[in-house]
């Protein structure tokens, strides 16, 4: 059963297309990388599944409903979360805030204040130093500690999916190895299916899973990680060689 | 020291007004970077929605005759009420459009709302008693003052109080703060963005309320053209204080009405004509040294 399909997806910015006809489909459980030159179209297409930008064409069905073109608020409720590229705190909100701002959707719904706080320390024990410094601003957290407030801001919401952008963006290697380490325990802690874009595949190779590599706004490769990342093919459509 | 006591009472009742017009233009313009010009026509509503419609130069007072405990409720959920009709009607179509169109459009909307007033009860000035028992003047520190003078103060004081607690303490308020520091990011945990713009707006338009409250009563008349002076100096107050910084608005919102009332004492009396001249030359010299804004708002600053 698949959690996420796109079929025939392009986004543009007014004369500019970014995606262009992108299709695939994402079970539930699965990991997927998304590796790709800068301006290959990740992050657009990240931004038409999370409805930020909506599709220009195309569909995307999420959890058995059509959500092309909702609302990001709409999105969000179904259980689809995402991480923008350049974690995006709410710098002036302490940490904790920053948590529990996800958990609204769920208010009013019976024992939903339960269930935030149990989140809440499911999150702080997932990344403790959170929980040190939950008074603290976001904004005077470090790199790697805003990279795991997003992350876990995101968990909040419970979700069935959670899509990230450039996790290892400006982080150093060994905080890096550490936000995926915790990424990983926790698909396989909460059968959480993860959309992951990265500008390189080393990550994807690394950690195993799905790999599909975009160049100029289409899929060029979809396959196994640690295949496709040792592949020769791989080298050749990254950067584009012969077929020019 | 009765006389000291006085200018600064005079400064505080002053830098109320414009501390509740400046919350008013930030608390909207935090959420949807929209400078609503509409919101000094919106205070003239709130005045002429107490009386009935007539040209004539008395007023015929409608609800403004109405005991202040309902009084009050009324004008404040005439206020929210045409505000958040505004935002429905006017600014949700301009939701995506840059912030030039929608401070036109609110522009615009500012004069439909003044030729409405206009067409019902003319430009001329009505007398109206709103709230008489407030005229009586009180003694306090050394200084008389009309009570009016004194409720504006402790109002705002309440007023500021309130919106803080409500701001940090309740499920709303964390959703206003993260939408008003970073809108798209809120909308993608969820929080509905139909309903913190129409969260704004309905606090803006009964913070315009209560200005057209205390204006009402302070001044006796009622014009269509009276929300206007402070919605100036509140948008002025927005500005300096930082974009969007509810705090800096209220901050520079007292610090205006401060600089007002102190030029109106100190300068010599045939420039006092042209005290506004003054203060505006003091705005100039607060941006020229702090272009930002005293607390330049959070989340519009560059990204590294």
């Amino acid at each position: 059963m698949s959690l996420l399909s796109l079929s025939n997806i392009s986004v543009r910015y007014g004369r500019l297309t970014a995606v262009r006809g992108v299709t695939f489909t994402l079970a539930e459980g699965e990991m997927l990388f998304i590796t790709g030159p800068n301006g290959a179209g990740k992050s657009s297409l990240l931004r038409a599944i999370a409805g930020v930008t909506p599709p220009a064409g195309g569909r995307v069905d999420f959890a058995d409903h059509d959500i092309t073109g909702q609302a990001p608020e709409d999105i969000a409720r179904l259980g689809l979360s995402m991480v923008p590229e350049g974690r995006d705190v709410f710098g002036s909100l302490t940490i904790e805030e920053n948590l529990m701002v996800g958990t609204g959707m769920h208010a009013g719904s019976r024992g939903w204040r339960a269930r935030a706080a149990s989140e809440l320390e499911a999150v702080y024990a997932t990344f403790p130093i959170l929980k040190d410094r939950r008074h603290a601003q976001a904004g005077l957290l470090s790199g790697g500690q805003q990279q795991m407030l997003v992350i876990g801001r995101a968990l909040m919401t419970t979700p069935r999916l959670v899509a990230i952008d450039e996790p290892s963006l400006g982080l150093a290697p060994n905080i890096t190895d550490q936000v995926y380490e915790r990424l990983i325990a926790l698909r396989a802690e909460r059968k959480l299916t993860l959309l992951i874009v990265e500008q390189s595949s080393t990550r994807a190779m690394m950690a195993g899973g799905r790999m599909m590599l975009m160049r100029g706004g289409e899929i060029v490769l979809d396959g196994d990680a640690r295949a496709l990342g040792q592949s020769e093919a791989m080298q050749a459509a990254y950067f584009g060689y012969g077929d020019h | 020291m009765g006389g000291l006591m006085q200018v600064v009472f005079d400064a505080l009742s002053l830098g109320s007004l414009y501390a509740l017009g400046a919350l008013g233009i930030a608390l909207i313009f935090g959420v949807m970077r929209l400078v609503n010009f509409a919101h000094g026509d919106v205070i003239a509503f709130c005045v002429f929605a107490l009386l009935w419609p007539s040209v004539d130069a008395v007023a015929i007072i409608f609800a403004g005759n109405l005991p202040w405990y309902l009084l009050i409720p009324f004008a404040l959920a005439v206020g929210a009420g045409l505000s958040v009709l505004s935002e429905v009607v006017v600014f949700r179509r301009f939701r995506r459009a840059n912030p030039a169109t929608m401070m036109i459009a609110s522009f615009a909307l500012g004069f439909v709302i003044r030729y409405f007033l206009l067409m019902l009860f003319s430009s001329r000035p009505k007398s109206i008693s709103l709230l008489p028992e407030l005229s009586q003047p009180v003694e306090i520190l050394g200084a008389r003052l009309p009570l009016l003078q004194l409720i504006t103060i402790l109002v705002t004081i309440t007023v500021l109080i309130g919106l803080t607690a409500f701001l940090r303490r309740t499920r709303f308020g964390l959703e206003m703060r993260a939408a008003a520091e970073n809108f798209t990011m809120a909308r993608m945990l969820g929080v509905r963005a139909n309903r913190v713009i129409m969260g704004a707006f309905a606090l803006s338009g009964a913070l315009a309320a209560a200005i057209a409250l205390i204006l009402g009563s302070q001044t006796g008349t009622a014009n269509i053209m009276m929300g206007a002076s402070v919605m100036l100096m509140a948008f002025i107050a927005t500005v300096i204080g930082g974009m969007g910084s509810l705090a800096g608005a209220v901050i520079a919102g007292f610090a205006l009405g401060a600089i007002a009332t102190v030029m109106q004492v100190i300068l010599p009396p045939d420039a006092r004509a042209f005290r506004d001249a003054f203060v505006y030359g003091a705005v100039i010299l607060v941006l020229i040294f702090r272009p930002q804004g005293l607390l330049s708002a959070r989340g519009t600053k560059e990204r590294v």
